[in-house]
């Protein structure tokens, strides 16, 4: 421990302390702009300097470690005045354009600028405009970026793919996707995560809403609504509602106010791909191919762009299963469109998503198995959230309406897909129960769970063991991999996120800067799990009367021309598949 | 008003002078990996404002040069705008009135045509090809990139086994560094903005100097695999170190009796303390390195025999051979070569030259080691010809000053013609021709050309030719290793094309370099070859770097180490150099800037933990 002093205060502060951390237990709040806890903590913005008595120069709180004896100011006159300056400085490169910015309100650049009461700007204004392809996904608008350099740091050290760097040097210095590529070829996963750790706006998705409003403007369309299992987690948070009050009711409720027809639930979908998934699985499992196991999963679309880049060798190890809201979407053009007795083309599908990855995912050629589309537009709970806010609709107000059905009805099992180790889980529930014609005890795989990268379980299911994996984030995902080709580990089912937490924590998800809200959400979906009356995907009523009516049985040919996809029917940029496999023994 | 007056310099100008002396500093710190475009608009900028406003290429022209170069950098250019880039500076060149102007247009010019793909990339894609690829300056510069703000933070700690640890991880001569590195780290250190760049090596000194020995680290388990290593000098030993860290057993064939190369051969005790340097070699034979001495690859042993016997081979002969400088008399008595003269020093046979009047040929810094070697053994007078100015030697500063402080005196601007032989065919005079410098040549060095004067004698009892040293490449070419002008052609990774598992590296393929660069190319070397030899071993440390101080930076200057007085050290080959008090180091680590931690370092490339 060492004695320092901030602002008057003398404490006790464990040594190794940075200056920040000590006066954040102290309750003294020292405004940073840059500052990431652990990621980025290289005092670029130096909004964070204090002042240390008898030194001249002022220190970034954030990377200054405490030292027996220091007495530190966090808002003498000196640092006041920096702090405005240097924020001015910082303003001067922004385009405060407020008004018309999706991250109005949720700008910590904007609560800095406004906490410290500057009303004017001494400097000229010098702001860049960079093109970028406003189709893609992921948008960078370089006028509004303030180089915190957050995004290299979590594309670098979480997801260990690299897509962001600094370019250029002296005044001309900014951010930009690494290796003077351009984005389409530079291998982004489209996780998203630069984005929900981006300061500013000047990352953020493609804005897909019009398209939603253009739908509900079109008589003949038959809007439908689905929403991912992480969605009902965050979506309220925004809204002023406790996650009581946040339920996926009261959000029927708001979207048929804003003119939604149906409104469903992808966890309908996530149990469909469990009954596909674990079937896959124990088919694999029991014939053993080298170049099908281990198997991995393919429901993140994110993990499905960063294998195609980094690993297309093991495409072959991929489930063949479409993710769960593809899935939903091929049946509402098929099965749902025969009991509404409609034309599949008046179905338009809408899929709120906690990422940014099922945009592209939802625009792959391959997706429209039922001859049409199987989702027409991905949007993210931001998108969902803006959606609400322009209809001005009072969620207090709203009572609780249930789901439409049948594709309404999901379990338990489908609601955890949104957490890491989710799918793992629910499979291998299902799985147990095809093997062994009856189910595991009541959480009996619930070790999967849990915020730990790299997750390890082995199993027993009527004398055989299987060995199961769960990886969260893209660069656990490829030491993970790296090690399955090395023959460091042995694995038979591989469950891969690639953001940190699952959907959760995904790109498309309501922003805190500074808080990781991934495990906070996970907890409300195991709650909703806990409380479920049905907990395993095969006892889904509706899913068993899809079965019986309309697919047959899981694998089926109408399952795999629906549910399957060929995942060597599309490529990366730049990337040629080969057929190599991993040598699983 | 008074018909003249007394000129004092206003406050203005003391300022300004003083800001010019910042900027030189400055300069000198340039971090690596700028762009060239955005350097020469800067500095455009800067010559601008030195113009006097009288004519109109310079007032007018640099200015519309800066905003051409502008337009490049913000995207609002075309390829049509290099070439009238190009066509302004060179009109400016040729009719500004003064310096000010040609000089400057020269300068764009320059770069419009050496760089000219940087200017198309800014202008076809906007965007730049340099970027910061390593932004610690020390560690950049380093060949070995060895963490210099690391070992300096744990000097500042008394941590000194540590600090020689740290460096070990890079490069296994910490003691010979020490003494003898030409220290390369030192030339962009970030200090020089503010003072002067801190004196690594002399620190260096101090961290082995405090640390004494320390073992060296556990090898990795055998790998069964055995590399054998040709030419037992620094680069040999770095390679069979760290190979045998990973566990791959070396061997090592020497031509000479002892190991150490030039470390021993070219360098002498004075310098580098032959027990400093035998012990050091220990640390690294201590890995297991197995060495055959006196055996010469090519002759004793043929390479393909090495090839059938081993798993892969390094090649690190070094330069060990003299040229000769081609005049007549050359073939006479008492007409010795440095290599031939500072080999045997090395191996202890000294030479007398006790009365007699010594005259070296050469300005690089093994001309300065024999001239100082033959004061050392009694000559009654040592004279240094060389044919270009003093400041024009190759040599270090220190070691020109050192020989001059010891008394050998250095005979700027003449050339050698001849040797005059007496009827016993010994060396009675040199005979030069005097030179003025003159035109600069094609590297921007002022050439000598011959002086309007007669030829002068001096007359001597022995010539010692150091004019640089070759490459024995031919046993090596006959077996079919390629070579180009002398030296063994090996690619950036030190393979050899065409021949799988043969390596090489150092003088033998850069000619005569640095100690520094053959340990790097030994490093490289290891780690391809592990990668060769199907592994891919981690080499690191467990040396935890000490937080970055916050405390402030006062200007301060920089510690020069003391040395031996000259009259007293010229008698005998005992080390000179002085190490650093404890006072002085101490003063000298907290000048350490640690661009490790500020600046870019702390967000990339501040550290590489391992290779």
């Amino acid at each position: 421990m060492v004695t320092i002093t901030i602002d008057h205060r003398q404490l006790e502060v464990e040594e190794k302390k940075t200056i920040m951390e000590a006066a954040k237990d102290a309750n003294i709040i020292i405004p940073h702009l840059c500052f990431l806890k652990d990621l980025n903590e290289i005092g670029a913005c130096r909004v964070c300097v204090v002042e240390l008595e008898g030194k001249e120069k002022l220190v970034p709180a954030c990377n200054t470690i405490v030292q027996e004896g220091m007495v530190i100011y966090t808002n003498s006159p000196k640092v006041r005045e920096t702090r405005k300056t240097t924020v001015q400085l910082i303003l001067s490169q922004h385009d405060c354009e407020c008004a018309y910015c999706s991250r109005s309100g949720n700008c910590s650049l904007q609560t800095i600028a406004n906490d410290l009461g500057i009303t004017s700007l001494p400097f000229e204004k010098e702001v860049t405009y960079l093109k970028w392809n406003q189709n893609f996904p992921l948008i960078r608008e370089s006028n509004k970026c303030i180089k915190c350099m957050r995004c290299i740091q979590v594309c670098d050290k979480i997801q260990d793919l690299h897509v962001w760097d600094v370019e250029s040097t002296g005044s001309r210095t900014t951010v930009n996707v690494s290796f003077n590529r351009r984005i389409e070829e530079a291998d982004c996963s489209l996780c998203g995560q630069c984005i929900t750790h981006c300061p500013v706006n000047a990352l953020h998705a493609r804005d897909d809403t019009q398209r939603v409003f253009d739908a509900l403007k079109d008589p003949d369309k038959i809007t439908i609504v689905q929403m991912a299992p992480a969605v009902r987690a965050a979506w309220g948070e925004q809204m002023g509602l406790t996650h009581e009050e946040a339920t996926v009711e009261r959000m029927a409720a708001a979207l048929r106010k804003v003119g939604i027809d149906y409104v469903f639930d992808t966890n309908y979908g996530a149990d469909l791909t469990i009954m596909e998934e674990a079937s896959e699985f124990l088919e694999r499992f029991t014939h053993k191919k080298e170049d099908e196991m281990p198997m991995f999963t393919s429901c993140c679309p994110g993990w499905m762009r960063f294998v195609k880049s980094q690993f297309p060798e093991i495409l072959s190890h991929i489930s063949s299963c479409k993710s769960p809201h593809q899935m939903f979407g091929a049946i509402t053009k098929t099965y749902y469109a025969n009991i509404l007795g409609v034309d599949p083309s008046r179905i338009f599908n809408i899929s709120v998503m906690p990422c940014v990855a099922k945009k592209h995912e939802a625009d792959i050629p391959a997706m429209e198995d039922s001859g049409y589309r199987d989702v027409d537009v991905v949007i993210t709970t931001r998108e969902m959230v803006r959606i609400l806010r322009a209809e001005h609709i009072d969620l207090k107000a709203l009572k609780d309406e249930p789901l439409d059905d049948p594709l309404g009805e999901s379990t338990g099992a489908a609601v955890i897909f949104g957490a890491t180790g989710g799918v793992m889980e629910a499979a291998l529930r299902t799985a147990y129960n095809f093997v062994t014609g009856s189910n595991a005890p009541e959480d009996a795989f619930k070790v999967v769970r849990g915020m730990k990268g790299w997750k390890e379980a082995e199993f027993d299911i009527e004398g055989n063991t299987v060995r199961t994996a769960t990886v969260h984030g893209l660069g656990n995902t490829r030491k993970l991999i790296e090690a399955l080709k090395k023959g460091e580990v042995h694995y038979d089912f591989i469950e891969v996120m690639a953001c940190p937490g699952g959907c959760v924590g995904g790109g498309g998800q309501p922003i805190y800067d500074g808080e990781e809200k991934a495990e906070e959400r996970a907890k409300v979906l195991y709650g909703l799990d806990k409380d479920a009356p049905l907990r395993h995907s095969h006892e889904n009523p509706s899913i068993q009367k899809l079965y019986e009516d309309f697919l047959e049985k899981p694998l089926s040919e109408k399952s795999e021309d629906l549910l399957h996809t060929d995942h060597n029917a599309w490529k990366m940029p730049g990337r040629e598949e080969n057929g190599t496999f991993l040598h699983s023994k | 008003m008074s018909r003249l007056t007394v000129i004092t310099q206003t406050r203005a100008q003391q300022v300004i002078e003083g800001l010019y002396k910042d900027l030189e500093r400055r300069i000198v710190a340039s971090p690596p990996g700028l762009c060239p475009v955005d350097m020469a608009s800067a500095f455009l900028k800067l010559c601008h404002a030195q113009t006097c406003g009288k004519c109109v290429p310079c007032r007018v022209g640099l200015a519309q040069l800066q905003k051409l170069l502008e337009d490049v950098l913000d995207g609002n250019a075309t390829l049509d705008t290099i070439d009238l880039i190009e066509k302004t500076a060179s009109n400016i060149s040729d009719s500004a009135d003064c310096a000010i102007g040609y000089e400057a247009a020269d300068m764009v010019l320059r770069g419009v045509r050496g760089f000219r793909e940087d200017y198309e990339e800014h202008i076809l894609h906007g965007r730049c090809t340099c970027s910061l690829d390593q932004p610690v300056p020390c560690v950049d510069l380093c060949p070995a990139g060895v963490d210099v703000p690391g070992y300096i933070a744990l000097l500042g700690e008394d941590r000194y086994a540590d600090a020689v640890r740290l460096i070990r991880k890079d490069n296994p001569f910490p003691a010979v560094c020490a003494y003898i590195c030409e220290h390369p780290c030192e030339a962009r250190c970030r200090r020089n903005m503010l003072d002067d760049s801190i004196n690594i090596r002399a620190l260096k000194r101090y961290a082995v100097d405090k640390a004494q020995d320390v073992p060296a680290d556990p090898s990795a388990k055998a790998t069964g695999k055995k590399v054998a290593i040709v030419g037992g000098g620094p680069g040999g030993l770095s390679a069979a170190y760290y190979l045998q860290l990973m566990g791959h057993q070396c061997v090592v064939y020497e031509k000479h009796k002892q190991l150490g190369g030039m470390l021993r051969y070219g360098i002498p005790n004075y310098r580098l303390p032959r027990k400093r340097l035998d012990d050091e070699i220990n640390t690294i034979l201590s890995t297991g390195v197995e060495v055959h001495s006196e055996v010469n690859i090519g002759k004793d042993v043929t390479l393909a025999q090495l090839d059938k016997d081993f798993d892969a081979i390094y090649i690190s002969i070094g330069a060990q051979t003299d040229k000769k400088i081609g005049i007549p008399g050359e073939e006479g008595k008492n007409v010795i070569s440095a290599v031939e003269m500072l080999g045997n020093i090395g191996d202890d046979v000294m030479p007398d030259f006790t009365n007699k009047r010594v005259l070296v040929i050469g300005g690089g810094n093994v001309a300065m080691d024999v001239a100082r070697s033959s004061m050392r053994s009694k000559a009654s007078y040592v004279g240094i010809a060389y044919r270009r100015r003093k400041s024009d030697m190759t040599a270090l500063y220190d070691e020109i000053e050192g020989a001059i402080e010891e008394g050998c005196e250095v005979l700027e601007l003449q050339a050698p013609v001849r040797i005059e032989l007496d009827d016993e065919n010994k060396v009675s005079a040199l005979w030069v021709q005097p030179q003025i410098i003159s035109l600069q040549d094609r590297n921007g060095r002022p050439s000598p050309k011959k002086a309007k004067v007669e030829e002068q004698r001096i007359p001597c009892d022995i010539v010692v030719v150091a004019i640089g040293q070759g490459i024995e490449s031919k046993p090596f070419e006959d077996e079919g290793i390629p070579i180009n002008h002398g030296a063994i052609s090996a690619l950036d990774h030190s393979g050899i094309e065409n021949n799988d598992g043969i390596y090489a590296g150092g003088d033998c393929v850069t000619g005569p370099a640095t100690v520094i660069r053959a340990i790097a190319a030994g490093k490289v070397a290891a780690a391809n070859i592990d990668n060769y030899l199907g592994y891919n071993h981690i080499i690191e440390t467990d040396v935890e770097i000490p937080e970055a101080n916050y405390a402030d930076r006062p200007k301060c200057g920089r510690i020069k180490t003391k040395e031996r007085d000259a009259n007293e050290r010229k008698n005998d080959f005992d080390p000179i150099e002085y190490c650093m008090s404890d006072e002085e180091a101490k003063q000298e680590c907290s000048r350490c800037l640690r661009c490790d931690h500020y600046g870019f370092g702390v967000f990339k490339g501040g550290r590489k933990t391992q290779w």
